[in-house]
Parts: structure tokens; C-alpha cells; sequence
């Protein structure tokens, strides 16, 4: 019998809410099927279920415990993950609490060696970086959650048992009231970095696992700074390892530092021993004798392995379940939210009978492909801030050693941030012979990316928070084809159509058109999460059809008129 | 100050592929390949007034 804490957790800054078990009502008689379930009320599993209630697909979400996480955990949200939640309706509550920022100071030896810019767009409404602890994170969207009529978060209900046939998954859960059967067409493993459903399913990743400890503790305290990431190599206190310091809201300063060699983790978090080197730490920031209180803390090691495959019959793995990432360019619940707005669309679209089950497996293409670039890309900055190697460690020292006065092996500092990834090779995009002629804008698999069309008006606020595909029409002056909106409304699956130009969306300075690359006439599709499926110079509803029947992966409607595919 | 003549990729992958070598080499042989390194990059810059610039270079904030 699954028996959660109700001791509501310890902080400084954030009062913990005990949220109730209730009995579920497949308990008492009620039919025990769902859509879908969701194994996990993290962030990546419940933008998960509320991305899908945004496509009519109800949930059941389990979460084992009755409360948020336990520490600040995840506490950057990159500008990719904000427009995420802004696609679902989400980032008020995010933009009004969080704290925006773009840059950050690397130190050696005192003297500041690098300064991080992170590109930004006059275009793009928010920062490139938002700080925010993880149970702020969580909060927000447990309020959406609760107040979705499609999404049935269930707490202090523990899955214990999974078991698939190629029809769905049958799932065993546990709770207070001993276990109960739940049966699912499909089941989301949103379960985190240690995943039971993973290890149940006896899955294994790949990659590789660095040595060295991190220790991360947030502590209060009245530091009055800016908004930055700030980095100190080999500190005297900590030789050859370095220090990471991120300021979050409420006061509290996140402090990340590598441990000596050889020093057992659940040493360093002894308190003196870290109290002391917490004192070092703000000696550094000018504040020596500061009082503080410490927060939380723990430890961790950096990793760059990945499952191979994300769909396991009927089982979806996202987030942490499904791969393992450096802290280093926050890559773990950013790359997650990318994963979840990937699946969303394609789980909504199977469940509702648009697409066969086929066009999950582009989700398994296109996420493994930006997890293993990931790997790639995060592996660098790892074996910079990590030497797994006597000769890795010998580089990272000259690379300081010369920063002090040579400018050459600069960039070398600098680790590459998460991204929004470019689907350049999916299945699901289309090539049309318009394609070549593009110079500029958004290629297919590509984000497309926000724009400024007037002081306070940005095209993706047009888009609103629509679930679906989006047709982009950069108008000519003969408008917009009179058939297109028959067309579109002939299709069975959501699809919006948005006009730029004199008839429509005002982009009186062209800003829109230049950014995508268009002409009077051009025309982009779009698929739910925002990336390119197709575009063209100039409207053809066959070609129009063949592109998102290749993005849906289905045969939408059998049109005798249809031309042959080229 | 030293020019950057290699793209930030390129150096990057440099970077990696010392420090490899540097571990292939061995903790009581690395100074030796350093050296065998020095003098045939040396030779290849063929310039005895830039290695000494690379040299002083080398030689600040040990």
C-alpha cells in the first residue's frame, strides 16, 4: 500500500501545499480506461497533459507524492521553453514571477576572462534566459492542471506495474487504499531522471557518464546583483574545479560548485564543510561575513545518455525518462519541454484517429536526433568544466592559463545554451521545388521564430494559443485564394489559416515578411509546435494537401481530382 | 596577442584531439609528446621570431 508523505517539505522561500489523495473512481465501479496516462506531475508531464487537453485528449496524470518537488531543481527556462508555454496559454504567471536575463562573466584568478552575450532579437519578447525555481515551475501548472476539466492529475497514486499488449497498456497503481487497474491506450513516461517505467521496461540508455561531483545549495541572502550567470574557475579554495552562481526570485542564489577528486558526495554536504565553502563562495561576490541560510542542497554528476528509441509500443518516453543530460546550457527540463511540445501534437492526433500510430515514430526521429546533439554539443562544455582526463584537464588549464592575456582560445569558454533544434531531417517535412528559391526565413523542420510587427504587437500573439496546424499567407494584392478557406474547411483535422497584408494581420513595416523570407504570395506551413512543414512562393492546394498529408503522416481525404505525387 | 586563424569549430576539435593525444601519450611520457609537438609545429610555422612570440606567450600566468 502506496503511503505518501504528508509532511508538507522545508523551505525558506516557497510554502509547501499538501494536495490530497483522492480514492479513485475506478475504485468504486467506474470504468478503468483512459486516452491517456501520464506517469509523472513534473513539469515536462503536465505541459504534456495540458498541451494535449489544448487537442480535446483528456489525461490521467499519477504523481506518487502529494507535494512539488523538493528544491529549486530546474531554474532556467530558455526563451524556446516560454514560447512553449506560451503556445499552450500558459507563461503569465511565469513572465510575472520569473527573472529575465541574457549573459553572464567567467573568472580566473580574479580577473574576468569571458563575458557571455546570448543572442538576442529586438524581435523576440521575452529574454533569452528566465530564471525560476522548479516548485514556482510546478506550481503554476498544477493551478492549470486542476482547472482543466480534461486533466485528472491524481495525487499520492504510485504506478507499480506496467504491462502492454499491441492494443494499450494495462497499469497496476498504487495508493493509499492498496492498488487498483487502470487500463490506457497509451502511457507517457514523464517519470524523471531515475524513471521506474524505464527501469520495469529493463531499457537502457546510451552515451557516457562523466567522473567528478557537483554539489548545487541555494541559499538566502540579501545580494544585491544583477540578473547573470556568473562562473569562477579554480577559486583558491577549490582548485582546478569551479564555480557556477545564479541568482532566482525571492532572494535565494543558486551556488554550484565541482568537488575535489576523491571527496565522498554525502561529505560535502556536511554542514560546516559546506557552510564554509558557501562563506568562500560570497568572499568571491564582494560580500565576505554576508548572513545567509541555506535553502536545500544536493548533489549531482553530468551525463550525456539518451534512450535509443523514445516510443516503446505504447509507451512514450519524455524528459528525463527518456534521456539524461548535462546541467551545463540548462538542458534538462528546456530539452524536456521541447520533447513534450513534440509529442503533444502527435499523441493528440493519434488519439483523435487524424494520424495512424506511425506518426509517433517522427517523435522518436526527430527528439532522439536533438538528444544525441545535445550530447554532442553539451559533451564539449562537460569536458571543459568536468576533465573526465588527466589530458582534458591539462587543456582546460592552458585554455585559462592563456585567457588572461590572449584573446584566441576565448570561445573555447563559452558553453553553447539550449536551443530549439532544426528538424532538418524529419519524415514529416516536405521539400517542395519553391524550396531553393528561399534566401532566408524558416526551412522545413526549422522553428519558425517570433516578430515585432508594432511596438506591442508580435505575430505569435495572432497565433494565440490555438492546438493545431497554422497556414501562414504573406497576401499578395489579389489576396488570398477564394477556395483556400473551402479547402480548409473541408480538411477534418484543426488548421488555421493566418493572412499578413492589407486584408489581415497588419505588418506595416515588412518586419514579418523579411524574417521569413517571403514575397507577396508565400506561404508556410506550419505544424503545431511551430516548426516548418512545408513552404511555398505561391499557394497550390495539391501541393498544399501533399504537405500536410506527409506532416500528418496520413492520407487526409482520397481527392479523385488530385495530381500525382512529383 | 596571438591571431586566431582557426575557426572556434576547428578549435574546438583540436582541443579534443590533444587532450586524446595527451592521454595516449601518458602521464610520464606527456612532456615529451609536448615537446615533439612544439618542435614540429615549429617547423611548420617557419618563422623563429613567431615561435618566440608563442613561447612568451606561453610562458605568462603558468
Amino acid at each position: 500500500m502506496h503511503q505518501p508523505e504528508t509532511h508538507p517539505r522545508d523551505s525558506l522561500f516557497y510554502d509547501y501545499a499538501i494536495h490530497p489523495y483522492r480514492r479513485p473512481p475506478e475504485m468504486d465501479g467506474a470504468p478503468p480506461t483512459a486516452p491517456v496516462v501520464i506517469a509523472g506531475a513534473g513539469p515536462i508531464g503536465m505541459v504534456c497533459a495540458l498541451d494535449l487537453a489544448r487537442f480535446g485528449v483528456p489525461c490521467v496524470v499519477l504523481e506518487q507524492d502529494l507535494q512539488v518537488s523538493h528544491g529549486s531543481r530546474a531554474i532556467v527556462l530558455t526563451r524556446r521553453s516560454m514560447e512553449i508555454l506560451r503556445q499552450i496559454g500558459l507563461e503569465r504567471p511565469f513572465l510575472d514571477k520569473g527573472l529575465q536575463w541574457s549573459g553572464g562573466r567567467s573568472f580566473f584568478r580574479g580577473k574576468e576572462i569571458y563575458r557571455m552575450v546570448m543572442p538576442h532579437d529586438p524581435n523576440d519578447r521575452v529574454l533569452p534566459g528566465l530564471n525560476l525555481q522548479q516548485q514556482y515551475i510546478e506550481d503554476y501548472l498544477v493551478s492549470f492542471c486542476e482547472a482543466h476539466p480534461l486533466v485528472d492529475l491524481r495525487w499520492g497514486q504510485k504506478l507499480e506495474a506496467v504491462d502492454q499488449d499491441g492494443e494499450g497498456v494495462t497499469l497496476t497503481v498504487d495508493t493509499p487504499d492498496g492498488p487498483y487497474r487502470l487500463d490506457a491506450d497509451w502511457l507517457v513516461a514523464a517519470d524523471g531522471g531515475r524513471s521506474p517505467i524505464r527501469k520495469m521496461m529493463d531499457l537502457r540508455m546510451e552515451g557516457r557518464s562523466y567522473p567528478g561531483h557537483f554539489v548545487i545549495a541555494d541559499i538566502k541572502a540579501e545580494i544585491d546583483r544583477p540578473t547573470e550567470r556568473l562562473c569562477f574557475f579554480d577559486p583558491e579554495w577549490n582548485p582546478g574545479n569551479n564555480v557556477l552562481v545564479h541568482r532566482q526570485p525571492d532572494g535565494i542564489w543558486r551556488i554550484d560548485f565541482r568537488l575535489p577528486d576523491g571527496e565522498n558526495p554525502e561529505d560535502a554536504l556536511d554542514p560546516k564543510r559546506l557552510g564554509d565553502r558557501i562563506d568562500r563562495v560570497l568572499v568571491m561576490l564582494g560580500r565576505e561575513g554576508l548572513p545567509w541560510a541555506l535553502d536545500w542542497a544536493t548533489v549531482y554528476s553530468a551525463n550525456t545518455l539518451t534512450l535509443p528509441d523514445y516510443v516503446h509500443g505504447r509507451v512514450l518516453f519524455t524528459g528525463d525518462a527518456a534521456h539524461l543530460l548535462p546541467i551545463f546550457g540548462v538542458r534538462g527540463a528546456n530539452t524536456g519541454l521541447q520533447d513534450c511540445n513534440n509529442l503533444a501534437w502527435k499523441l493528440a492526433f493519434t488519439v483523435r484517429g487524424w494520424s495512424p500510430p506511425a506518426l509517433l515514430d517522427s517523435y522518436s526521429q526527430e527528439r532522439v536526433q536533438a538528444a544525441r546533439e545535445i550530447c554532442e554539443e553539451a559533451g564539449k562544455s562537460t569536458r571543459f568544466m568536468t576533465p573526465p582526463t588527466p589530458g582534458s584537464r591539462m587543456m582546460r588549464d592552458a585554455v585559462l592559463s592563456f585567457s588572461l592575456t590572449e584573446d584566441f582560445p576565448k570561445d573555447l569558454l563559452h558553453w553553447r545554451t539550449s536551443r530549439p533544434h532544426d528538424y532538418h531531417t524529419s519524415p514529416l517535412n516536405t521539400a517542395t521545388g519553391d524550396e531553393k528559391t528561399f534566401d532566408g526565413g524558416f526551412a522545413p523542420g526549422e522553428p519558425v521564430r517570433d516578430v515585432r510587427l508594432e511596438p506591442d504587437d508580435h505575430l505569435f500573439d495572432h497565433f494565440g494559443d490555438r492546438a493545431g496546424f497554422h497556414l501562414l499567407v504573406f497576401a499578395g494584392p489579389e489576396s488570398v485564394p477564394p477556395d483556400l478557406m473551402a479547402w480548409v474547411g473541408a480538411r477534418p483535422i484543426p488548421l488555421f489559416v493566418h493572412v499578413l497584408g492589407p486584408t489581415g494581420i497588419a505588418d506595416p513595416n515588412g518586419m514579418a515578411a523579411a524574417r521569413y523570407g517571403a514575397d507577396p504570395g508565400s506561404v508556410y506551413l506550419l505544424r503545431p509546435d511551430m516548426h516548418v512543414a512545408a513552404r511555398w512562393r505561391t499557394l497550390d492546394l495539391n501541393a498544399l494537401t501533399e504537405a500536410l498529408e506527409r506532416a500528418t503522416q496520413t492520407t487526409l481525404v482520397a481527392s479523385p481530382a488530385k495530381e500525382p505525387v512529383q | 596577442m596571438i591571431e586566431k586563424t582557426v575557426s572556434t569549430a576547428d578549435l574546438e576539435q583540436i582541443y579534443d584531439h590533444l587532450a586524446e593525444a595527451i592521454d595516449r601519450a601518458g602521464l610520464d611520457k606527456d612532456r615529451l609528446f609536448l615537446a615533439k609537438l612544439s618542435l614540429a609545429l615549429s617547423t611548420m610555422v617557419a618563422d623563429p621570431a613567431r615561435v618566440a612570440q608563442a613561447i612568451e606567450a606561453s610562458l605568462r600566468d603558468l
